[in-house]
């Protein structure tokens, strides 16, 4: 009994959040990752680019309510999301034509792209503001949990109780099903083939007869939906701000370069890997021990690696470390 | 386009446009306005040195310019005794166990170069130490910051003026930016620059966080001067006599007594704020004339010319003979030092510590566009950036607001969208320095002032 109480505990202290903020982490730095692949820069724009795909949908979210459309159980910036993928699209595809394109021309080096995209990360940070504010929005509506602690505790009979709130089924199911066609596409599709020959040597791939432009608004589009639904999801979770989507790129840098800076899974994993050395770190293991152990060996102090305050720091830590140990990251990603 | 603009205009332009802001809307707002250009000039001239002479991209500036913030409550604070005597015995001891983990990691590195376990070592000090550090300086901090919470809860400073902050934030900033130059500095550009901006970021973590040292997020205030209070100023004698003869047209015409003295008070009052700025605006002048001076000198040596040519070209540099790996991490000191300097200047400034003001958009990439508005590799152009860029940051709220009210004059003073435009006018510098660096990017990507090439 004591043991169940153990799992079940860390199940709803740190599986279940390190899965959801793993998910989150894992779809912002595939889309990081696919533009320092095919493109070739750190796109510092990014988070900004999730918050303005954040702030189109709750727009939308608020449109859909006022007309009073709901989806049922499921929370209503669903609907919207499509609204928001097409307008990201259309704002990348826009900063694409008018700001990259003419230095991708240009043969500029990595550090030119990163400076410019601190300007339109200037802009994209404006615009957002102005458009939404500043503030904490809560967007999320629909049904809140699928289980609350108590009445898992009722149903089971155990101490320890397991909350699921929706989000993070929401959050888990549409990162599997976006993961999925991704992975599809890129590895199965003609055109996704071409993507991954482009990144791993250009000069081959022109030579071979694939069409830059096709490639490269490709990758605008992909990005565009993976930053708008990882923002979409982290704001339903928990709420959207600005200023955290801005803090959030630092995280999603981490998972990529760990994961193997241009490689898609290496992302994947690497996003996990942050979001579980955050949670797992920081968590006060004390009454885990309290179950497993004995009680003469129970623990006086709370068994916390570091204290939450240090959470974020946490993944800068282990993104240094990658760095030093391996600068391709854990699975080999590319030297560009 | 203008080929070479020089540096002589601009500064005019900037000086004039600095008068004309003090002439329409307030000489206080003028002068501090100055003030902080002159601080951005210097934040600017130290990433200069390490991005325009050796081609470092150090996004990092928000860490150093804390560091340097840090340094003015460490030093210029009195000491809290009761805290010394609760706690300080713990945390000397673990400062020196976290010293002896740091040698031992770098002669571990060292002796150890050959062997394939090496990094595990380093990996298995870095794990175990943390916790043990935690358990060794734990009782002390809980019993330093327990000592009147809400007033102190710190170890306090050393009580010297604070003037020497400014050069204990430079060491303490060299320091730091050695062990983080030992770290990153292999890395290549891009890398480079995303480590150092999460480095940044786990320096704020700290500052923030670990409020035995720095109060964290409670703040310090009322930090010392360098130069008179307001209020003394106003009791002063001689004071109240320059501002007398100063305006003695205007306080002559007036006849009755009663208003002559209530209108004295009320110049005393304003210009005893103008006075206090125009004294900071003195120090900081001399401040950015010295490091402008040195710099340029740097640049013009045989140095500089080493430097130039190790950013150009790291191989032929090599080939010759230069040591790449340890001009670099001299440069990433000297660079950050003069960043930890500035952060101290801006702290001493504003008479604060807020360790949670630091965030990377302001302090960061505001200097950065500081740097590339103005010119890479050309200290002037670097001063100038600061001055632009600040003066845009600052007015460019007052400018939309017009820009706003021209548009939107023939809505009504209910419309919805004309308030939310007028409240969210203060975003509207992000817009414009977004834009600006955007602009300068494409068509002047040299900046302002390009660099100088010297041809012997």
């Amino acid at each position: 009994m004591d043991f169940l109480n153990s799992i079940i505990l860390l199940t709803n202290f740190i599986i279940v959040p390190g899965i959801t903020y793993g998910s989150q982490l894992a779809l912002g730095a595939i889309g990081v990752t696919l533009i320092y692949g095919v493109l070739r820069f750190a796109n510092f724009a990014y988070g900004d680019l999730m918050a303005f795909g954040t702030m189109v949908v709750i727009l939308m979210t608020w449109y859909l309510q006022s007309k009073g459309i709901s989806f049922g159980l499921l929370p209503t910036a669903l609907l919207a999301l499509p609204i928001g993928i097409l307008l990201t699209i259309a704002v990348s595809l826009f900063f694409d034509k008018t700001v990259f394109e003419y230095y991708r021309n240009k043969k500029s080096n990595p550090v030119t792209f990163i400076v410019v995209s601190l300007g339109i990360m200037f802009v994209l940070n404006a615009v957002v503001r102005i458009i939404i504010g500043p503030n904490d929005i809560n967007f999320m509506d629909g049904h809140k949990f699928i289980m609350k602690a108590r009445e898992f505790k009722q149903l089971t009979g155990l101490n320890e109780g397991l909350a699921v709130k929706s989000t993070q089924v929401i959050t888990l199911v549409t990162t599997i099903i976006t993961c999925s066609i991704l992975f599809y596409f890129l590895n199965k599709t003609k055109t996704g083939k071409s993507m991954r020959a482009y990144s791993n040597n250009e000069d081959l791939a022109l030579l071979s007869g694939i069409d830059p432009k096709k490639i490269v608004l490709i990758t605008w589009v992909i990005v565009s939906i993976l930053a708008t639904v990882a923002g979409t999801l982290y704001g339903l979770d928990k709420s959207f701000k600005p200023f955290t989507y801005f803090n959030n790129l630092l995280p999603i840098f981490a998972a990529t370069i760990v994961g193997g800076i241009g490689n898609p899974l290496g992302a994947f994993y690497g996003g996990f890997l942050i979001a579980f050395s955050e949670i797992g770190l920081t968590y006060a293991y004390k009454k885990f021990f309290k179950y497993i152990m004995p009680e003469s060996l129970e623990p006086s102090t709370l068994i916390q690696f570091i204290s939450t305050d240090y959470k974020f720091a946490i993944s800068f830590a282990i993104l240094i470390i990658v760095l030093i140990f391996r600068p391709n990251g854990i699975f080999k990603g590319k030297v560009i | 386009m203008i080929k070479n603009i020089d540096f002589k205009i601009c500064f005019s332009v900037m000086a004039i446009l600095t008068v004309l802001v003090g002439l329409f809307q307030s000489w206080g707002i003028a002068l501090s306005m100055l003030n902080l250009c002159l601080i951005s000039a210097v934040m600017a001239m130290g990433v200069n040195i390490q991005w325009g002479f050796a081609g470092l991209i150090n996004f990092g500036v928000m860490g150093f310019l804390a560091i340097g913030g840090l340094a003015t409550v460490l030093v210029s604070v009195p000491p809290v005794h009761e805290a010394w005597r609760a706690g300080g015995i713990g945390i000397l001891i673990s400062g020196l166990f976290l010293a002896a983990v740091v040698i031992s990691i770098f002669f571990i590195n060292k002796k150890l170069s050959k062997n394939k376990y090496k990094n595990y070592f380093i990996f298995l000090i870095i794990i175990l130490s943390i916790p043990l550090l935690k358990f060794i300086a734990g009782p002390s901090i809980s019993k330093i910051e327990s000592i009147n919470a809400a007033t102190s809860g710190f170890l306090g400073g050393a009580n010297l003026p604070i003037i020497f902050s400014w050069f204990v934030g430079a060491i303490l900033s060299a320091l730091v930016a050695f062990v983080v130059g030992k770290v990153c500095l292999g890395l290549r550009s891009d890398y480079l620059a995303i480590s150092t901006l999460l480095v940044s970021g786990i320096i704020i973590t700290i500052v923030k966080h670990e409020e035995w040292l720095s109060r964290g997020v409670k703040n310090v205030i009322g930090l010392k001067r360098p130069v008179p209070y307001e209020v003394n100023l106003q009791k002063s004698e001689w004071f109240i006599n320059l501002v007398q003869s100063i305006n003695s047209s205007k306080l002559s015409n007036i006849t009755d007594l009663e208003v002559k003295i209530s209108l004295l008070n009320q110049l005393v009052i304003t210009s005893s704020g103008v006075f206090v700025k125009l004294c900071f605006s003195l120090i900081f002048f001399v401040v950015v004339f010295v490091i402008l001076y040195f710099s340029e000198k740097a640049l013009n040596s045989p140095w500089g010319r080493m430097m130039r040519a190790i950013r150009d070209n790291e191989e032929a540099a090599r080939a010759m003979g230069k040591n790449v790996v340890k001009q670099h991490l001299f440069i990433f000191m000297l660079g950050s030092a003069i960043i930890g300097f500035a952060g101290a200047m801006l702290v001493t400034y504003d008479g604060l510590f807020t360790p949670s003001s630091y965030q990377p958009l302001r302090y960061t990439f505001l200097i950065w566009v500081m740097v590339l508005l103005g010119g890479t590799g050309n200290n002037y152009g670097a001063v100038l950036g600061g001055f632009v860029v600040w003066f845009i940051w600052i007015q460019s709220a007052p400018f939309a607001m017009v820009v706003i009210n021209l548009f939107t004059n023939h809505l009504d003073e209910s419309n919805y969208i004309k308030n939310h435009l007028q409240n969210s006018v203060p975003y509207f510098r992000y817009l414009m320095m977004g834009l600006g660096l955007l602009f300068v990017m494409r068509y002047r990507p040299k900046g302002l002032l390009p660099e100088k090439i010297i041809k012997n």
